[in-house]
């Protein structure tokens, strides 16, 4: 705070420009971030509340410490009123308890097993793609780069209705080996690491070469380790992509409850129509952000040097 | 570079160059061998397969292997959704929402991911790792759940109305994600103008849409949508601008300031055109996002919104899963439109923005 004060010490006019400019700048930072922050902390507070008390007036976002549940001894579900007190609220686990009596465990555990096996996958896949079209000569290197570049361009719709059809006569329609097998390489994550490997000096691979390593061992023992900040970005990337992917989901899990991720899970939980189940839908998006949420906090220095790193190739 | 191999070849004689480089050819096609498999079998087939299916009648209940599975049709589902089918108005119908989203999203959702960056970037500003955590949050969050977190905020009886309610006491509750009102139709009404007072020109079919229907703007449902995209997409673009606005040497702007300039003729001259790289990715990962919108239209489109609200992606996957006649092959037609669509936008955008050639 200290150095903002030095800063603005008024001499002149342009001193006054300077301070209001920088004073509109913070409200608008803050009341962007406001805007950011505040749909999280009501979606939060919501699933707390039984449906009734969702939509009451005023909205109470605070929580007591003491607990109701939703329906009463005789069955019969409380009235929004006995949930609420001004902006106070008694917070309700009902709708937790609902959802881990649906199938969400299960959506849970696959959600994070294919997006486990995915990654690991494509760092295995990407990266010996990456150096080989970084080091390697071989037959068709400039042409298959091309190729890669170029499969960016290609819109995830058009592929959605031409994949289906394949895992279906691959009979991988419906299983998590469907699901695996098409996401296990990406064109991005290629790109990245090619990219990465023409950046690391030449020189210790060579003086691997002269003691007589091949190219595998030198990949796995040498290369491959020295790639940690871009192993990081690509384990940061395929790991959220995965556990948010919707429309592969749809497309090839689709007919199977039981092998659901969460975010087709959470369209199935909603019921249909209009008639949105609230404390279902809120309780099942903080359990599908939260993991995410986790893993965000602690490497959230390696999201954001992914995504520069990314955006640094434009 | 050359020195430094030729050195090396130099220090190895137990290999020759010769057998060096058949080595490396052999462990070069290793490595890409998987990759490039499940590329080739699940990214550049598909397109083929795709582009092929949009050439026949399939409608993808025989099965393939019977005889008599399909027939090659020439351009007859480009027809029918394209030119002068039953299909057309509906085709057109969400090429229209389409438009009217990637122009409302992406040139907001780019000028305020600048903004906030320039804005974070300040040196006096302290804290920034608290804004760019804020800003950022919403990017990691599945598109799913954001989408049932804006269902519930714009619901008839959600935050959204209530706080509208709570600031003016005239307030009406106003039902965002059913109405299909367009906003330059609410804006016209406004000013008194209708359909009827207009005049008769908006009553001219263009591609089996009124004028008037074109004219319509997004509707409140579809708006709604749009800005939820905003929301989600420009704190991702604003780490972007981010990073490229650290990559400036501060000695530019020391330079600037030696010189007299101004903070906005130094944002205007310096600032705007080193960013240009980074705008061009910005606003192609944009367009290339937005013409695609897909998950947020699944979960927020209903019954009484379908016609404002229906994207030609959703068109795809509506008209191959949903419905009593699925069609495969018509979808796949208009996938391949949407791909075309796509890759003229990104070309547009390359002459306009500029890419690599720009700082030139």
């Amino acid at each position: 705070m200290s150095t903002i004060t030095s800063t603005f010490v008024v001499h002149s006019p342009r001193d006054v420009i300077r301070v209001v400019f920088a004073a509109l700048a913070i409200a608008f930072l803050v009341a962007f971030a406001l805007v950011q922050i505040t749909p999280f902390a009501l979606t939060i507070a919501n699933s707390f509340k039984c449906d009734a008390a969702v939509e009451n007036r005023p909205m109470p976002f605070i929580p007591r410490l003491e607990t109701v549940t939703c329906r009463d001894e005789a069955g019969v579900f409380i009235s929004a009123e006995e949930q609420v007190d001004g902006i106070f609220f008694r917070p309700s686990v009902d709708g937790y308890r609902k959802i881990l009596d649906s199938q969400l465990p299960r959506w849970v555990f696959n959600t994070a097993f294919l997006s486990i096996v995915v990654t690991i996958l494509r760092l295995l896949f990407d990266s010996m793609a990456g150096y080989a079209l970084a080091r390697l000569r071989f037959p068709g290197n400039r042409v298959l780069f091309f190729v890669v570049l170029g499969t960016m361009m290609i819109p995830g719709v058009v592929l959605l209705i031409p994949r289906f059809l394949l895992l279906k006569q691959l009979g991988l329609l419906n299983t998590y080996q469907g699901y695996i097998i098409v996401l296990a390489a990406d064109a991005f994550g290629i790109l990245l690491m090619k990219q990465f490997f023409e950046s690391i000096p030449q020189e210790v691979e060579e003086a691997a070469m002269v003691d007589g390593a091949n190219r595998y061992v030198i990949f796995f023992r040498i290369v491959l380790p020295m790639a940690t900040p871009a192993l990081t970005a690509l384990t940061i990337f395929g790991f959220q992509g995965n556990w948010n992917n919707f429309m592969d989901a749809l497309i090839i899990l689709g007919g199977d409850t039981d092998l659901y991720n969460l975010p087709l899970g959470l369209t199935v939980l909603r019921g249909s129509g209009l008639d949105v189940q609230y404390d279902l839908v809120l309780a099942g998006s903080v359990i599908t952000t939260l993991p995410m949420a986790v893993i965000f906090f602690i490497f959230q220095r390696y999201f954001v040097e992914g995504i520069s790193y990314s955006g640094l190739k434009g | 570079m050359s020195s430094v191999s030729a050195a090396a070849s130099d220090a190895a004689p137990v290999r020759t160059q010769a057998q060096q480089n058949r080595a490396d050819s052999a462990a070069g096609l290793s490595f890409v061998a998987p990759a490039a498999l499940i590329l080739f079998v699940f990214l550049i087939l598909p397109l083929l397969v795709a582009f092929y299916f949009s050439f026949t009648n399939w409608s993808g209940t025989r099965p393939l292997d019977h005889p008599e599975a399909y027939e090659v049709v020439g351009l007859k589902n480009y027809d029918r959704w394209l030119v002068s089918g039953r299909r057309v108005d509906d085709f057109y119908r969400a090429v229209r929402n389409t438009l009217y989203y990637v122009i409302g999203v992406v040139p907001v959702q780019t000028v305020f991911a600048l903004l906030l960056a320039v804005v974070v970037n300040q040196r006096w500003l302290s804290r920034k790792g608290f804004f760019r955590t804020a800003f950022y949050f919403p990017s990691i969050t599945s598109s799913i759940v954001v989408s049932f977190i804006f269902l519930f905020l714009f619901s008839a009886g959600g935050p959204i109305n209530a706080v509208l309610g709570a600031i003016s006491p005239t307030y009406e509750p106003v039902a965002w994600t059913t109405n299909n009102d367009g906003l330059f139709h609410l804006f016209l009404e406004s000013l008194g103008i209708s359909e009827d007072t207009i005049g008769a020109w908006v009553e001219t079919e263009i591609m089996d849409l009124e004028i008037w229907d074109w004219i319509a703007g997004p509707s409140v449902a579809l708006s709604t949508i749009m800005a939820l995209a905003i929301w989600t997409t420009t704190g991702t673009l604003m780490v972007i601008y981010l990073s490229a606005l650290q990559g400036i040497p501060s000695s530019v702007y020391e330079a600037a300031e030696v010189d007299g300039a101004t903070n906005w003729a130094q944002f205007r001259h310096i600032t705007l055109p080193l960013l240009r790289p980074t705008s061009f990715f910005v606003v192609t990962l944009g367009l290339i996002g937005a013409f695609q919108v897909f998950d947020q239209i699944y979960v927020l489109q209903n019954d009484q919104t379908g016609r404002t609200t229906t994207s030609v992606a959703y068109l795809v996957y509506s008209t191959a899963f949903e419905g009593n006649s699925p069609n495969l092959a018509e979808a796949s037609a208009i996938a391949i439109v949407l791909f075309v669509i796509i890759f003229i936008a990104t070309l547009l955008q390359r002459r306009f923005v500029g890419g690599d050639r720009a700082e030139s």
